[in-house]
């Protein structure tokens, strides 16, 4: 069913404008509450001891000393573990990759360093952690193999597929061939470094045990039903047994998609105890689970002289734990972004001894879009294209990979607006030609996509005799804005003010919706409620028609609009009735309705739907010292219809700011003869600050698309991809050094020849 | 009111007198629970955030005696007889001034979109004040510069310095 959010619908008064978040004020008076701050008079505090060693197995556990603390309630290991299920099934959750998820405390074997050996539990937190620095443990130590390098010999295809993410297209052409008869070639090898998500809000689970013997869970997760449905399945309980709550996720970007050892660990004591249990881990633990694996890539263009590519390849290997085989879409978006007779693209995995990798902020498309980009800047220069010119020479309408065309797309538009905006035309393409005192000035640019999704989402509403509405379902809010933008469609749904429109989320109570990730949650979650509100429009349409007298006796529903708490008819303003009366009249104590969203499937067959973005980037670089800065970012985004321009604009601002993290600041350093990650702390471990951030502009530009009724793409991922080739470019730009490896540190600069 | 703190089975409590958000507070402390733990484990005072534990992050600040500190490298038995303002506390702090309701920094933050997850927000806000409080920082790249103990993940920097700068240019024409 295809329904369009027309402004017959409602009055569009909200949707589009830029709005205040609903929950600022609980942010900013310290009143929302996280996962780790929810508590019960029973609480015990839970804190993890990490295993010192990344391969090998447990030879001896000694908690004695542990369990004499005073205060100290029980020291769990895998030699008093409670039983759970013992199918590895039972702990694959809605996201999981192929293979068989981490099981904290299932036997003496040790496949990553920091992973839990041992869960102390006390009475309060500074116990719990002083006991913890007590447990002894000895291990039989295996050399790891972490070093995605000396393991790429060993890549393989893998053999189970994750849902949802597209293996590479077949080629097509003879890539090899055009490549050896190329006017023009250049290809070169990238690399980045391994990335920790690191949201501010460390991960925590409090799991409450209540009077009738009920598990009330606080789990700091991206949508509370993947953690209901693992915790249910994992613990052999009734879906009625358990009742998963998070209102507020202090950051997520993917590292809370899926349950984390965290939750395992504290549901399994208070079942054990029969009481309620908080474990919260510290930063350095949060170095023990889900990263972004980097990727050895290779990337070679074949073009003739005027820059229109004649061959294209794309090949990725990229490291995966040694449980399971994390896959994402790397390789895919150089063939979805430009036209090109000879293609193949390859993407295969190597097995390291480190936690599974998961999926961090536009996972695949940061990694991927990373090195065609920068190679397409090279083939620029190559060919004496200016950058857009070239892009815009092997543009394509349609999506070469599926043979499709695409929905919409309104790259040239994002190519021109921001251009204009940085003052693109204004720059020497000459590397080195612009200097600012001692700082070299490099301008450089690139293009993003990502893929634009819908899930299958449902979300209730409740219409009170009061004229107030409530509206939810169990996604999460990460700080996206999820809260506000439903607020906004519901309230102009049903011409109600915002302050009339409470949204719940967070909660499995609610109405069943997915983990929220992949951008695809405004869209979901977005339509849902809109049908849900549209049916409550309906049901109150359908009171008031039969009505005494009413006005509205002989109107059909599509004649009618919703504005100020009324129904009325269109352009006659005085013909119609309050809700609040409708409901009174007739007497209803309140309306309810669920909506139903899903991926469109007629859409699906005929198009292929992704967002994309121009980025520009401008570096000032300390010639004697290497110290390098990015003083300006112009981003323009094609993302469909932009529900609040004000958390919109700030969701773009985060992707960027992460973007210039992945180009010059953020390294998961490896010690590949312990293989462990050695800078676990947010001092060594460097996340931009304050400082390293100047002028951002980010521009929307119109794009009309039709995948929902909404209009919407999603914006959580399309901020930060292609932020680092844009930036790297403006590097080479600035300094005549083409550095292929993230993140582009002073020394590199420096060391380069 | 007398409070139980830490764990004296282990390690005894010793007493100490706090004035919190206005409000004076005796309290019996274990000499290894720190000012953060003290807040959020004992005193219900969940804004003031934990991020890292180790002062690296800022999402812990708050102000004890109008200076803006860590409160997770503080330990509370150390701060005896101090007056320390929370993100609780703010709007009150705005009220002894003389105004009403959300302080204006707080104001500022909601209406310049300067948080998305919230978390790093209390910190953020205790040293925007502690910030103003010192006088130091007039331009935004001194602002950048002096608010870069308080790292924000989901990148909300930008409508961070606007907040700051809004009251600041608020407080100017006052």
């Amino acid at each position: 069913m295809t329904v369009q959010f027309s402004p017959a619908a409602g009055h569009d008064r909200f949707v589009g404008r830029a709005i205040s978040r609903v929950d600022g004020p609980a942010k900013v008076t310290g009143l929302a509450k996280y996962a780790g701050e929810f508590t019960a008079l029973d609480l015990a505090y839970g804190v993890v001891v990490s295993s010192a060693i990344a391969k090998g197995r447990i030879t001896g556990i000694d908690t004695a000393a542990a369990e004499a603390v005073p205060g100290v309630l029980k020291v769990l290991t895998h030699e008093n573990r409670p039983a759970t299920s013992t199918k590895p099934e039972d702990y694959q959750d809605a996201v999981a990759p192929p293979g068989a998820p981490f099981q904290a405390l299932a036997s003496d074997r040790i496949a990553f360093s920091g992973q839990p050996v041992a869960l102390v539990v006390a009475e309060d937190f500074e116990t719990a952690r002083y006991a913890a620095a007590l447990v002894r443990v000895t291990y039989a130590t295996e050399r790891p193999h972490t070093d995605i390098t000396a393991q790429a010999d060993a890549a393989y295809d893998p053999p189970m597929k994750r849902a949802g993410i597209k293996p590479p297209p077949e080629p097509w052409g003879d890539a090899a061939k055009a490549l050896e008869a190329a006017e023009v070639r250049v290809g070169a090898e990238f690399r980045m470094a391994d990335e920790h998500h690191n949201p501010m809000e460390p991960h925590a689970s409090t799991v409450i045990v209540e009077k009738d013997g009920t598990y009330t869970v606080y789990d700091k997760v991206q949508g509370v039903s993947n953690t209901h449905d693992y915790i249910t399945s994992a613990f052999g309980l009734k879906p009625e047994q358990v009742r998963v709550l998070n209102p507020y996720l202090g950051g997520g970007f993917g590292s809370g998609l899926r349950p984390q050892y965290q939750l395992f660990l504290a549901m399994l004591a208070a079942r054990d105890l029969r009481r309620s249990v908080r474990v919260t881990l510290t930063r350095d633990q949060m170095w023990s689970f889900t990263y972004r694996s980097e990727a050895v890539q290779i990337v070679a263009l074949g073009a003739d002289r005027s820059g229109k590519l004649t061959a294209l390849r794309h090949d990725a290997v990229q490291g995966t734990s040694q449980f399971e085989d994390y896959q994402e879409v790397v390789v895919n978006w150089s063939g979805v972004l430009y036209e090109c007779d000879n293609v193949a693209l390859t993407y295969s995995l190597t097995k390291l001894d480190t936690p599974t990798p998961g999926d961090m902020r536009a996972p695949g498309a940061v990694t991927g879009v990373y090195a065609i980009e920068t190679a397409m800047d090279e083939l620029a220069y190559a060919t004496g294209q200016d950058p857009i010119a070239l892009r815009l020479k092997n543009y394509t309408e349609r999506d070469p990979t599926e043979d499709k065309p695409f929905g919409s797309k309104a790259l040239r538009d994002c190519f021109r607006q921001g251009a204009e905006r940085f003052g693109w035309a204004r720059r020497d393409p000459a590397p080195r030609s612009m200097r600012e005192g001692r700082e070299l000035v490099g301008w450089g640019m690139a293009t993003g996509i990502w893929e634009s999704m819908m899930m299958q989402s449902s979300a209730h509403a409740v219409l009170g005799a009061d004229g107030r509405l409530e509206v939810g379902n169990s996604t999460g809010d990460l700080g996206t804005g999820t809260y506000t933008i439903l607020t906004q469609i519901a309230a102009d749904t049903l011409g109600l003010p915002m302050e009339h429109v409470t949204t719940k989320l967070g909660d499995t109570r609610l109405a069943q919706a997915p983990v929220a990730g992949g951008s695809w949650t405004a869209a979901s979650s977005g339509t849902a409620v809109m049908k849900a509100c549209r049916a409550i429009a309906e049901q109150a349409f359908k009171l008031a028609r039969g009505m005494e007298n009413s006005v509205l006796a002989n109107v059909d529903f599509e004649r009618v609009v919703f504005t100020n708490g009324r129904i009325e008819l269109a352009g006659d303003p005085g013909t119609g009735i309050a809700l609040t009366e409708v409901l009174r009249a007739t007497g209803t104590e309140r309306l309810e309705a669920t909506g139903d969203a899903g991926p469109d499937k007629d859409f699906a067959q005929n198009y292929e739907a992704y967002t994309h973005s121009a980025i520009f980037a401008e570096v000032k670089i300390d010639e004697e010292l290497g110290q390098i800065r990015c003083t300006r970012i112009v981003s323009a985004i094609a993302a469909g219809k932009i529900l609040n321009l004000k958390t919109a604009r700030s969701q773009i601002l985060g992707g960027i700011v992460m973007g210039i993290g992945s180009a010059l600041h953020e390294e998961s350093m490896l010690d590949h003869r312990i293989g462990r990650f050695m800078n676990h702390n947010l001092g060594e471990y460097h996340v931009p600050v304050n400082a390293d951030i100047h002028d951002i502009a980010v521009i929307f530009v119109d794009e009309e698309d039709k995948a929902n009724p909404l209009g919407v793409k999603g914006l959580g991922e399309i901020g930060i991809v292609g932020v680092a080739a844009a930036i790297g470019n403006a590097v080479f730009h600035a300094t005549g050094q083409r550095i292929r490896h993230l993140p582009i540190t002073l020394d590199k600069v420096i060391g380069a020849d | 009111m007398l409070i139980d703190s830490g764990s004296p089975g282990a390690v005894g409590t010793i007493g100490i007198t706090l004035t919190i958000n206005g409000a004076r507070r005796e309290i019996a402390v274990a000499p290894w629970t720190t000012l953060l733990d003290l807040l959020r484990e004992r005193l219900d005072l969940t804004g003031t955030k934990k991020g890292c534990d180790h002062g690296q992050c800022g999402a812990c600040t708050v102000l004890v005696n109008g200076t803006r500190i860590n409160a997770c490298l503080a330990l509370a038995v150390m701060q005896d007889g101090a007056e320390i303002t929370t993100v609780e506390g703010l709007a009150s702090l705005a009220q002894t001034e003389g105004r009403n309701s959300l302080h204006p920094i707080q104001e500022a933050f909601v209406e310049h979109d300067a948080f998305q997850c919230g978390y790093c927000t209390p910190g953020q806000l205790c040293s925007s004040v502690g910030l103003m409080n010192e006088g130091h920082a007039k331009t935004r790249d001194e602002i950048r510069e002096a608010m870069s103990g308080n790292l924000c993940r989901c990148g909300a920097y930008t409508n961070i310095v606007d907040a700051i700068e809004d009251v600041m240019q608020q407080e100017v024409a006052r």
